[in-house]
Formats: structure tokens, C-alpha cells, sequence
């Protein structure tokens, strides 16, 4: 099957009306950089999902990492998308004009260096993401552990990404079918996804990012979706295998337990959060109960963004008040929150 | 943030390898995998999470030569009706 047959194939489309989401925010920009949606038909809707942990990271969070960062004896480093991001009042990057010491960083695992290098500072990790990142933060508490590091902590925004797509599926939107995050599925494999095809009766597809990759899987999963098929499919063998890294996994187990967990704009959803175990409490700088978000502005609209009821361009704000310059929900913030890429991209 | 880039490992030494961003050489953890020099590794935040194997690549070809022959019922089944209507 070549990708024209392809898309002249979707062309044709005479199935039932689709609502797909790309749960993953790189699948978003991949999607939006390749103009895919204006070759599909008008039949089949790509929705954007909830797969952007900074958007998704509550201000509760944001403002304990800005008050670790003012104390004068604590180093933090982030990912440089964190940075932007406001907490109540104050980013990151306030932080830091504030003289806050805040630093951004290619790789958690450099701190092993700095908290050797300097050990009279406590130097602390913002450590957000979903499955793809938790194992490399996994790595590096357990790291610091064996080297006995006592100035080493990680603060912890972690979350699972299944819980959310249960959310989606609980919350009768209608998502007809789901195209997996595929890094995240790097790490917990295409069959992470099978309990969910089964009992709510949807199809997944693990895909990689190209524009080839993400069409392949569209046309995968409206053809499951005709066919009454609710099954995983992996299109991105090379990478993803169906048990994931066990390797990660069991790093994972070994460091974190799961809880509950905020997500902002959504709420707390039970079992979607990994938190340090008792073993590894002293490398966690205070990451429990960081649940708070400040009332949004009214008009926001990024609860319904983030679980795929709207497009963006749904949102009175977005364009108008609410730009990436002057973000007034979280999914503006975020160069991969669906807000801020669908302004990149001016929408369809 | 998900973001991962593949890259070509040159050398090992310990858990850490360098491994060519076309042309870019860059120290890489490879805690996550068990890989050897030469192999293509997917790399996400200074950490290896996967080994990028050619043949399983390869696999995306067949598997979409196995849907194709899925379809083809439903294919023969819509020109049927197509053809009665």
C-alpha cells in the first residue's frame, strides 16, 4: 500500500463521520507542520488530546519550583518548555529575572555532575512528563542514591497516560478512535493500550511522527472503525514493541509508586500520578499536594481543548487575548500545547 | 516534550555512549537499553529509550501489505453494493 493509494483511498471515504484524537502534542505539530488535515476528507476530524504534561502541570507546581528557586542555597533546572509556564503569580522565567537560580538543561542526568561539583547546593530537577521521561528521572534518583548524593532532589509532576484517556472515554465525548502517543508507547508498549481498546470498544494506533506514519495510521483506524474492529495496532514496529521497555518499566516499579494526581483544568484523577517510593522520600523536594490552580479566566476554554470537546479556535480567547506572547490557559503556554501549535500553524 | 531524535552510536563507554546526530556527537545514557556500537538508538533527554531495529522498521511494509489484504473484502463488498444500487 503505497501513501497515495493511500490517500486516494481516504479521498473516496464513504465510511460514518470520525472523530480521531492524537493524544500526543509532538503528533499535533507533526500534523499541523504537514498541512495532513486539509488531505483528509471532510468526513474524518483529527481532535487534539490531552498529551502535553506541561499544559497539564498545575500553578500549584509551578509555584513551588519558583519558591525552590529563590532559596539561595537550592540550584533548579528545568526543560526549557517549563520555563514559560505561570504558577499564581510568578514562571519560571520570573524567577529567574528575579534572581532566582534557575537553569535550563539538555539532560536530567547532568545533575549528577553539578550536585558533585557544587555540594553546597541542593540542586533540584522540575521533574514533569509523562512515561516517556519518568524512567530517565527514575535513572537519576537511583543514580544519586547508589552515590549516597544528600544535595540531590527531584520535584515531581508525573503522570501516566492512560487514566486521562479513560477520562476522555468516561466522559462520552465522542472519540471514535485513538492515535497513541508514540514515545510514550516506547516505554509502555502497544499492549498498554488494550484494556482500554477492549472495554470501551475503540481502536488504537502507535505511530511514529513522520506525515507518512501519521496517514497510515488515520487510514488504519478509520478502516477499524468501519469494520467494527477495536483492536491495538502497532505501525511503528521499529521502535515500539508490544511489551514496552521492560528495562524502564521495571524502573519505573523500582522508584515510583502511583497516586492520585492534578491535572490542570482537569481535576484529580485517581492512579494518573507517579510519586518517589518511601525508599527514594529523601531525593523528593515536596511534590505531594502540589493540586491548586487559580480560578482561569472565565472565558478559558482549555479544559474542553485538553479533552478533545473543541478545537481551539472554539475558544473566544484564542488569538485574541489569549496568545502564546500573553498565554491565558496552559494550552497556549506550551510550544506543544494544542493551543500554541494550532497558533503557530493559524489553524486549518 | 515527548520529543525523541535518532542517532547512530559510535562508541561505548560504560553506560554512556556517544552517538552521531548527523554529524552532532553527543554523550548518551544507555541505562534504558542494552545496545551495542553501530546500533541506532532513539534518544529522549540525554537517555537512550530504544533500540531502532531495521528489520522490525521493515515490518511497517508488511504490515501494510497485511491490512491491504484485510481490506479487500470490504473493498469487494462496498463495489458490490455500488454496483446493486
Amino acid at each position: 500500500m503505497t501513501t497515495k493509494a493511500i490517500l486516494d483511498d481516504l479521498r473516496e471515504w464513504t465510511g460514518p463521520d470520525l472523530r480521531i484524537m492524537e493524544v500526543c502534542g509532538t503528533h499535533t505539530a507533526a500534523i499541523m507542520q504537514s498541512g495532513l488535515r486539509s488531505l483528509l476528507p471532510t468526513g474524518i476530524t483529527l481532535i487534539s488530546g490531552p498529551g502535553c504534561p506541561v499544559c497539564i502541570t498545575p500553578a500549584a507546581y509551578v509555584d513551588k519550583a519558583v519558591e525552590l528557586a529563590m532559596r539561595p542555597n537550592y540550584r533548579l533546572y528545568a526543560f526549557g518548555d517549563m520555563l514559560k509556564v505561570k504558577g499564581t503569580d510568578k514562571s519560571l522565567s520570573d524567577a529567574k529575572a528575579d534572581g532566582g537560580h534557575v537553569r535550563f538543561v539538555y539532560s536530567p542526568l547532568d545533575l549528577l555532575g553539578f550536585a558533585e561539583k557544587e555540594p553546597q547546593f541542593t540542586h533540584v530537577f522540575a521533574a514533569v512528563g509523562f512515561e516517556t521521561t519518568a524512567p530517565i528521572y527514575g535513572m537519576l534518583v537511583k543514580k544519586a542514591y547508589e552515590k549516597g548524593l544528600p544535595n540531590l532532589e527531584i520535584l515531581t509532576a508525573l503522570r501516566t497516560i492512560l487514566p486521562a484517556l479513560e477520562l476522555i472515554l468516561e466522559s462520552g465525548d465522542p472519540i471514535d478512535a485513538f492515535l497513541a502517543p508514540g514515545h510514550v508507547s516506547a516505554i509502555i508498549g502497544s499492549a498498554g493500550y488494550s484494556d482500554l481498546a477492549q472495554r470501551y470498544q475503540r481502536p488504537f494506533s502507535v505511530a511514529g511522527f513522520s506525515p507518512e506514519h501519521i496517514l497510515y495510521a488515520i487510514w488504519q483506524l478509520a478502516h477499524a472503525v468501519r469494520n467494527g474492529r477495536h483492536d491495538v495496532c502497532n505501525l511503528y514496529p521499529g521502535v515500539v514493541h508490544q511489551e514496552g521497555n521492560l528495562k524502564a518499566l521495571a524502573l519505573l516499579d523500582d522508584v515510583f509508586e502511583s497516586g492520585p494526581s492534578a491535572w490542570r483544568g482537569i481535576g484529580i484523577l485517581p492512579g494518573s500520578g507517579l510519586f518517589l517510593r518511601n525508599k527514594y522520600a529523601a531525593f523528593d523536594a515536596g511534590s505531594h499536594g502540589l493540586d491548586a490552580d487559580p480560578p482561569p479566566n472565565p472565558a478559558c476554554r482549555c479544559t474542553d481543548v485538553i479533552l478533545g470537546r473543541i478545537h481551539p479556535t472554539a475558544c473566544p480567547l484564542f488569538g485574541t487575548i489569549c496568545t502564546p506572547g500573553c498565554a491565558q490557559g496552559p494550552c497556549m503556554v506550551s510550544a506543544e500545547g494544542a493551543c500554541g501549535i494550532w497558533h503557530r500553524f493559524r489553524g486549518e | 516534550m515527548c520529543v525523541a531524535v535518532p542517532g547512530k552510536i559510535l562508541h561505548i563507554e560504560g553506560d554512556v555512549a556517544t552517538v552521531d546526530f548527523q554529524g552532532n556527537r553527543v554523550r548518551v545514557s544507555l541505562g534504558l537499553v542494552d545496545a551495542d556500537i553501530g546500533d541506532h538508538v532513539l534518544v529522549h533527554a540525554g537517555c537512550a529509550i530504544e533500540v531502532m531495529r531495521k528489520e522490525q522498521a521493515d515490518e511497517l511494509n508488511d504490515l501494510l501489505a497485511e491490512l491491504e489484504e484485510m481490506l479487500a473484502p470490504e473493498r469487494a463488498a462496498l463495489a458490490d453494493r455500488e454496483a446493486r444500487s
